[in-house]
């Protein structure tokens, strides 16, 4: 097995007392789709800022594989050139989808920012690469230059999904993409999420509470609970046949549909 | 010539924690193998532990004991011990499953599921096309649903759906169960035309089928499960 994309070695992060991220050790690699998934406050949004290098874990690493090939470990990187992996490398699809964009800038420029951040300088060129992003996640070319203030809940969630591709990254992180959207526009953007990432053979980390979302989109699956992870493997196994009491009891909680 | 798919001394249980750890024990000592060519039939009634025996050799259900070998080409991997991603690989080139339900994916069309599992199982995407259609229209499917999703389609048409997807890649190993519960006879027979197609080239086959003229029609062994129950309780 070749070296992982990412991946975490015993990750720990305290709050005062508490634990936020107890010793967790996970890896991903491109194509695959991990699911972190437990009830709030059981540490997932923490471990996805560690592994995000938005915080500094007290004790562990995460390391990445750099397009060169090398394994750098994330505490080693500068600030500038942990903002250039972030930027470009990454995506990172956020619940709320005014922290991952900008809420009084054009659709198109929302797409367009990333690119320029890359050091692309031809407007002609960005405005087609937003405009074919735009398209790819079902949004209407006439609505480029409206800002995503006047888009809907699952609109602005697929403009978030089209400004972290369109850099062409090898790692997104996604945290909770589609909680507070409604049934059939969770269903178009699950949809969505699921086929990109198999075209593009992305490595997706994805966070939810909704045990239907993860199975729908990932292969693998790691159960948190109080920081820690207590459970993993395939993921319709965990869920089908979960061996830890706490993922008997989350899985048996989900009314069936 | 090595087995496809060779069971050994495997046991499984279920620890329910949730009911104060109450064990429920399903099978126990199972051994049994499946070579190419051959489709053994599991027997016994509905609680015997059939379908728990076929979800093991998929990985879908943990196997508290004994191995689960699969060929591999050239070597065997035990799955009741894979790694997620070496049984992942195993299901994408290896080991086809087809249960009596099929998973619905919102909003895809019965078409691009079915051509889907060809591209996952290793075919061209001209290929896949090309089998998802004969497929379909051989298990007389109406056209007029291909580019439909299937959520809405009856029983017995996603029943249908979900035999091409799992027989339209040329998996050696075939996990059914109950794959025709819903159909009628004709289509019933189309799925045995299949079903020994795959036998003829090579493929093996572990599989529950309730109707008997189904499982005359392609059964080359019959095992009887019950007979895994005695051990159980040990």
């Amino acid at each position: 097995m070749s070296t992982p994309l990412l991946s975490a070695e015993n990750l720990t992060k305290a709050y005062g007392s508490r634990l936020a991220c107890a010793g967790v050790d996970l890896d991903v690699t491109e194509g695959e789709v991990l699911a972190i998934v437990g009830e709030s406050g059981s540490g997932k949004s923490t471990l996805l800022s560690l592994l995000a290098g938005e915080l500094a874990p007290d004790s562990g690493c995460v390391r990445y594989r750099m397009r060169d090939g090398r394994s750098r470990d994330l505490a080693d990187l500068g600030p500038a050139e942990l903002r250039r992996l972030m930027r470009t490398d990454w995506g990172f699809v956020r619940q709320d989808a005014r922290q991952g964009l900008r809420m009084a800038v054009s659709a198109g420029g929302n797409v367009g920012e990333r690119l320029m951040g890359m050091g692309e300088r031809h407007y002609g060129r960005i405005r087609g690469q937003a405009l074919d992003w735009l398209g790819r996640v079902e949004i209407e070319a006439g609505r480029v230059d409206d800002p995503p203030s006047q888009f809907s809940g699952g609109m602005r969630q697929r403009l978030q999904i089209a400004r972290n591709l369109v850099t062409g990254p090898r790692l997104v992180l996604m945290d909770e993409p589609t909680s507070g959207l409604d049934v059939s526009v969770q269903a178009r953007l699950l949809d969505l999420i699921r086929r990109l990432s198999a075209e593009l053979g992305l490595a997706v980390i994805i966070v939810t509470h909704d045990l239907a979302v993860a199975r729908l989109l990932s292969h693998r699956i790691a159960v948190m609970r109080a920081g820690r992870v207590i459970e993993t493997g395939l993921t319709d196994r965990v869920l089908d046949d979960p061996e830890h009491a706490y993922t008997q009891l989350l899985v048996s909680s989900v009314l069936a549909a | 010539m090595t087995a496809l798919l060779t069971f050994q001394d495997v046991a499984k249980s279920f620890t329910l924690h949730l009911r104060g750890g109450v064990v429920l024990p399903v099978v126990g000592g199972v051994s049994l193998s499946v070579a190419p060519g051959e489709c053994v039939v599991l027997g016994g009634p509905s609680g015997a532990g059939k379908s728990s025996l076929l979800k093991m050799a998929y990985g879908n259900y943990r196997c508290d004991a004994g191995a689960i070998w699969v060929r591999d080409g050239e070597t065997v991997i035990d799955v009741a011990r894979a790694d997620p991603r070496v049984m992942l690989s195993l299901r994408s080139r290896v080991i086809a499953y087809v249960s009596q339900f099929l998973r619905v994916i919102p909003r895809v069309s019965a078409l691009d599921v079915v051509e889907a599992a060809g591209r996952e199982g290793g075919l061209s995407e001209d290929e896949a096309r090309a089998r998802a259609r004969t497929l379909l229209a051989r298990l007389n499917l109406p056209e007029r649903l291909w580019s439909l999703p299937p959520a809405t389609f009856s029983g017995g048409e996603q029943q249908r759906v979900n035999i091409a997807r799992g027989l339209i890649a040329d998996r050696p190993l075939l996990l059914l169960d109950e794959p025709t519960a819903s159909l009628d006879a004709s289509n019933r027979a189309v799925v045995a035309e299949l079903v020994r197609e795959k036998l003829a080239a090579g493929a093996g086959v572990l599989g529950i089928f309730h109707d008997s003229e189904m499982r005359d029609a392609v059964a080359t062994r019959i095992v009887d499960v019950t007979r895994f129950a005695q051990a159980r309780a040990a």
